[in-house]
């Protein structure tokens, strides 16, 4: 598939994501640049100046909403991205809603129950559409423990073993390479469709 | 039996066993893991109800926080 054409195919689709912090952010940047049609991006939080370590934000947007943010910056790479964004923390009932008409979905939370309530919820009531999750990606180095691993329509990003605390921050590098990793991952799914 | 477990053929004197007993068994000790048994999620509650049997393809996952 040529570039044109790769383009084409990827102004049909739609990609929901799930959190907008260091993977939504990054993710969401990556599949636009890319020439994703559409995105739907939910995520509950404002900017802090915490998140401006990893998280795709600048420091004139510090307090606003994730999402509009998110959508601000998309627009100033390509206007015709189509993005719908959901100022909520996501439960089970809004998750089924809003993806549900997504051709993939990337799993870009926090928190270790959050992403198990995703995947259970979309295993469960949306099993048709691939979940791509990111799971273990805090501190640097170790590149090559970074991987992707595939059951059925479930893929997981990271090296599901590095988990954020105190000692073991995120930190842009390894956010990023997972977030990017996700992004890549959609688009095999979505041109190989 | 003989079971695929991560894409890769396990080997247990057991004839069946729990997913539970599997997961002690082969000392997955993460608070959470996505646990699927030929391809269908198996919920944590029902892990100890769900029985492994020769020729099950079995995925354990972890999941840690950071994103």
């Amino acid at each position: 598939m040529n570039y044109l054409e790769i383009r084409k195919r990827l102004k049909t689709k739609t990609v929901g994501i799930a959190g907008a912090g260091g993977l939504g952010s990054n993710s969401a940047m990556a599949l636009a640049r890319s020439g994703i049609g559409n995105l739907v991006i939910a995520d509950f939080d404002t900017i802090d100046m915490s998140n401006l370590n990893r998280q795709y934000y600048f420091y004139e947007q510090i307090g606003k909403m994730k999402v509009l943010a998110l959508k601000e910056n998309i627009k100033l790479v390509d206007s015709n991205v189509k993005v719908r964004s959901f100022s909520i923390k996501l439960e089970s009932h809004h998750i089924t809603d809003i993806f549900k008409d997504c051709d993939v979905i990337i799993e870009a939370f926090d928190l270790q129950e959050m992403k198990d309530m995703l995947i259970n919820t979309v295993l469960d009531k949306l099993p048709d559409i691939p979940l791509i999750v990111g799971s273990g990606m805090a501190g640097y180095g170790n590149n090559n423990l970074i991987k992707t691993v595939r059951s059925g329509n479930l893929y997981i990003c990271g090296d599901q073993l590095s988990e954020v605390s105190d000692d073991n921050p995120p930190l842009a590098p390894r956010v990023g390479i997972v977030s990017m990793m996700q992004a890549n991952q959609a688009l095999e799914i979505l041109l190989n469709d | 039996m003989k079971i695929i477990l991560n894409n890769r053929d396990e080997y247990f004197d057991e004839e069946e066993m729990t997913f539970e007993e599997l997961l002690n068994i082969k000392n997955f000790t993460f608070k959470m893991l996505v646990t699927k048994l030929n391809d269908r999620l198996v919920k944590k509650e029902f892990r100890d109800s769900t029985i492994i049997k020769d020729g099950d393809n079995v995925t354990v996952l972890h999941l840690v926080s950071g994103g």
